[in-house]
């Protein structure tokens, strides 16, 4: 009789610590860490495997929470941080959470570089387009005019569309969701687990202290389905209380069209997460900033050809060593011109 | 290649115990690779050295000026060679620039031998001449050798159909060819070297190889060469050498550490001047399994290797002066979560950009002291070329040991300047015992080893060890989030005595020369040559004097101070404004003198010598 017992199925608790959660009541990251507590048991990966690094502000205090390895680490170099881990440990699942100033203002660079390289991380970007932490400044994704403790009179900086730069970085995987839609949020956060190499999620999250209502226009039950487009692949883009809304290519612009009288499902745009030009992701990434437009979330791009950082440095290791066998060290202090003192 | 047969000079050969040559010329002449040749030819024929690269931090300056000029000098003897010597026996100019840059450190009567074909009025020009040196009688105190470099070099390739541009690319063989006349030594190593360097163009190894043998033989045949000289080999102890210089050795010792240690190595690192040699010669090591990783800016390379020691991998990052400023808050985080790793700083000059070619050590207090709070780290410094090997692997079982970030200065004249290398047997290097904690039984990520107060490694994948690690404040022990006044006190204090109980791995000192005396000299860094060769002749003199050289700046050897008490005076020479003697006198309350040089340029072992006798006299 075999001894070996099947390990028993985790479960959403085993992902919950025994810290006190310190998040002021109603944040959004309660319901983030609830959906990745939900979608982690799911994964088939046992618990160890799993680690979440963080960098500063509100949303980086998720380690603590998560019954996992975690280290909250410094402001903006989470994804430097997670490189070197996932590099030097290619077999663990690396997730980062991160906020808009974290990742995007003091982070960018290592945002940016991340991306390019495809290092196999999944990164959770908690965009309240608000400091929160520091009680209340604006933040790179801070819309334009928008008055805050350091802004009185109105921001003048140009905020930055997360999705826009993560496809501009040459991000394999780029998607968004919102706090409050959990199945969406669930969904999208299986697709992020699924993905080899870099996957970037803007999770739109709502600061009730310092920023509360900036996501309103997309979670307000009534305007939901009018504002927002959920994106599937290889289906037609449409949205709308009733489904009667689309979106057309006309040219290389995009256009709102009504369905009926004349126009179809056949005429819309049908979404392709895999197709090959930046310019198509870059087309739904701006076009919510079009009045009329509603706001893309799902799955933008999905690249599954490019390979993952840490499995090149792997191979490239494993080359050298096929091709000149294992470094040998007394050959190595002996190596190129030696010559012999004799007593 | 067949080898060449040295043939005797039919004309004089003297035997001297030392000499000291210098190759300058234009940043493009390949001044580097002439005297890194040099190097390894005397090395290999048994002599002690020590070489003094200098070159300029622009990569090709407009050609035959002033800021173009390049360098690299060497001091080959039969006894011992602890520095690149003050002054120069040879001189080979390849310009009038180098000509003026070099001249005032070339003994009366020194070998001068210059390219006369770049002596024209415009090369003048260039180096701000107004008249022609090799007729104004300004170089009459000098042995001088007006050689037509350039036209000799092309006479002697014209079989093989190179252009002339390629040709003269060639004309630094030519002098090294002279050399090796004048020095009585085989080109065989070079024309090795030449072969394999240029092999997948054979025109280029039959030009070099050439120009060299033609350099060799225009000394045979002119009348004007009436001397040559002979250097024996250094009576250096027992063993297999080779040559290093302080990047390569660092590289290996580092490799060491990882293999001793039975984890991988992995250097996070952004390429910067003295230290990127560290670098490539890493990123060629990856049969050893290491891991190099080019990180997006400095600090990128030192929070990769923070990542890479919290996975188990011996993390190491590798910069210069304004790269460590960059990498201040993340070496914090080390210092607080309590994860092993190297820092290595290969000082430069500063502030800011500074001097980014030229030696300096004035990151001692940086290293020390500069992060927020009280964040103490073990600081090591090697005081030669070889030394860095074991002062990068004392760093790593260091870091292991205590699970504590290291930090190694070296410097730009460490990291460049080569010396023969007793080569160790791999079993004589020190173990790096490593134990990753693996029971999940009670297990609390800050509960202290009692001997060491480290921290256990628990390493992400080990079942039952899920724990939180971060920079902000933790509860003693259990690692949790914790702001109360006296657990942050404790903390502050655990991780300083953590830190202190380092002492235990450090050697009493034992100064060299005089036990006690008229005078202890303490220093650290690339210092210890020009005073070690200082040392020797001051004490001939009837001085009582001791050396000191700090191989651990922190925590400085337990009976450092005791020793400090035998001596009537105390000096310092650093090559910064005055850190360590600073240090030396708020600790031990001693009036010890500072002697400060911030030239880019090491100590030469006159003003050492000067100094002493200054003190003593």
């Amino acid at each position: 009789m075999s001894t070996a017992t099947l390990p028993t199925p985790l479960t959403k608790k085993d992902f919950q610590t025994d810290q006190e959660i310190r998040w002021c009541p109603g944040c959004g990251d309660y319901a983030i860490l609830s959906a990745v507590q939900s979608v982690f048991p799911e994964l088939g990966i046992p618990k160890e495997k799993f680690v979440v690094i963080s960098g500063i502000g509100c949303s980086s205090r998720f380690p603590y929470y998560m019954n996992t390895f975690g280290f909250h680490t410094i402001h903006g170099r989470a994804p430097a941080i997670a490189t070197g881990l996932k590099i030097a440990r290619p077999d663990l699942e690396v997730w980062v959470a991160t906020g808009d100033g974290d990742s995007l203002s003091i982070g960018g660079n290592h945002t940016i570089h991340m991306l390019r390289r495809n290092v196999g991380l999944k990164v959770l970007l908690f965009n309240n387009r608000i400091y929160g932490l520091t009680k209340g400044q604006f933040s790179p994704t801070s819309e334009l005019g928008k008055k805050t403790k350091s802004t009185p009179y109105g921001s003048t900086d140009r905020p930055f569309n997360p999705i826009s730069l993560a496809i501009g970085a040459e991000a394999t995987f780029v998607a968004r969701s919102v706090d409050v839609f959990q199945q969406h949020l669930k969904d999208t956060l299986r697709r992020t687990a699924a993905h080899k190499g870099s996957a970037y999620v803007e999770i739109l999250q709502n600061c009730n202290i310092f920023n509360d209502h900036a996501w309103e226009s997309l979670t307000e039950k009534d305007a939901r389905s009018e504002n927002v487009i959920q994106l599937e692949h290889g289906k037609p883009l449409i949205y709308g209380k009733n489904h009667d809304k689309g979106i057309r290519l006309n040219g290389l612009e995009l256009e709102v069209v009504q369905l009926g009288n004349g126009v179809s499902e056949k005429d819309l745009l049908v979404h392709d997460e895999r197709h090959p030009r930046p310019a198509y992701a870059f087309m739904l990434a701006h076009m919510e900033q079009k009045p009329g437009f509603p706001t893309p979330i799902g799955v933008l791009r999905a690249w599954d050809n490019v390979p993952a950082y840490e499995d090149l440095i792997s191979a490239q290791i494993h080359e050298v060593q096929e091709a000149r066998g294992k470094g040998d060290l007394a050959k190595l202090l002996h190596a190129g011109d030696i010559w012999e003192v004799r007593p | 290649m067949s080898t060449t047969v040295v043939r005797p000079p039919q004309r004089k050969r003297e035997t001297v115990e030392r000499a000291v040559i210098r190759f300058c010329g234009d940043s493009g002449d390949g001044m580097q690779i002439t005297g890194n040749q040099f190097t390894n030819t005397v090395a290999l024929y048994g002599n002690d050295l020590a070489t003094f690269p200098d070159y300029p931090a622009e990569i090709r300056a407009p050609a035959g000026t002033i800021p173009g000029v390049s360098g690299f000098q060497v001091h080959f003897s039969s006894s011992d060679a602890y520095t690149p010597g003050d002054a120069m026996d040879v001189l080979i100019a390849m310009n009038p620039a180098a000509l003026k840059v070099n001249l005032a450190d070339l003994k009366p009567n020194g070998i001068l031998i210059v390219n006369v074909d770049d002596f024209g009025e415009t090369d003048l020009r260039k180096a701000q001449m107004t008249s022609n040196p090799l007729e104004d009688h300004t170089l009459d105190a000098y042995r001088l050798f007006s050689v037509e470099l350039t036209k000799l070099t092309r006479a002697a390739l014209k079989e093989t159909g190179l252009d002339a541009k390629s040709m003269d690319r060639c004309k630094n063989f030519f002098a090294l060819g002279m050399c090796y006349w004048l020095y009585n030594r085989s080109m065989d190593s070079t024309l090795r070297w030449i072969e394999d360097k240029f092999k997948s163009k054979p025109v280029l190894v039959q030009a070099n190889c050439l120009a060299m043998q033609a350099g060799y033989s225009y000394c045979e045949a002119t009348e004007a060469f009436q001397i040559s000289y002979e250097i024996p080999p250094a009576k250096l102890a027992p063993g297999v050498y080779r040559n290093v210089s302080g990047n390569s050795a660092l590289a290996m010792g580092f490799v060491a550490a990882s293999q001793k240690a039975g984890i991988p190595l992995f250097l996070g690192s952004y390429p910067i001047t003295p230290a990127s040699d560290i670098l490539h010669a890493l990123s060629a090591y990856k049969n050893f399994g290491v891991i190099t990783f080019q990180a997006e800016d400095e600090i990128a390379a030192i929070t990769s290797a923070i990542g890479a020691a919290y996975a188990g991998a011996l993390g190491i990052t590798t910069t210069s002066g304004p790269g460590m400023a960059l990498k201040t808050e993340a070496l914090g985080l080390a210092v607080a979560v309590e994860l092993p790793l190297v820092v290595c700083d290969v000082q430069r000059g500063g502030p800011s950009t500074g001097l980014p070619t030229k030696t300096e050590q004035a990151d001692l207090l940086q290293a020390l002291f500069g992060r927020n709070s009280e964040a103490p780290v073990p600081v090591l410094a090697p005081c030669t070329p070889g030394d860095c090997f074991w002062i990068a692997l004392e760093a790593s079982r260091i870091a292991i040991k205590y699970m504590v970030p290291v930090i190694i200065l070296s410097d730009g004249y460490l990291a460049n300047g080569a010396e023969p290398w007793k080569i160790p047997e791999v079993s004589e290097l020190p173990e790096i015992p490593v134990r990753f904690e693996t029971n999940p039984v009670d297990f609390k990520p800050y509960r202290r080893n009692p001997e060491t107060l480290a921290r256990p490694w628990a390493i992400p994948g080990t079942p039952g060890l899920e724990h939180r690690i971060g920079g902000i404040e933790k509860q003693d022990v259990t690692g949790n989030i914790n702001y109360e006044p006296l657990n942050h006190e404790r903390m502050v204090r655990l991780r300083a005595a953590k830190v202190e109980a380092i002492v235990q791995e450090v050697p009493d000192v034992v100064p060299a020369g005089d036990p006690s005396g008229d005078l202890l000299i303490v220093a650290w860094g690339s210092t210890y040559g020009p005073i070690t060769a200082a040392m020797k002749t001051v004490r001939t003199k009837g001085h009582r004097v001791g050396h000191v050289h700090l191989r651990h700046l922190n925590p400085l050897p337990k009976n450092l101070g005791e020793v400090i008490g035998r001596y009537d005076k105390v000096l310092v020479p650093e090559m910064n404004m005055g850190q360590l003697v600073m240090l030396l006198r708020a600790k031990y309350l001693v009036d010890a003198q500072g002697y400060n040089k911030i030239q880019g340029k090491p100590f030469k072992k006159s003003e050492i010598e000067q100094k002493i006798h200054e003190m003593l006299d």
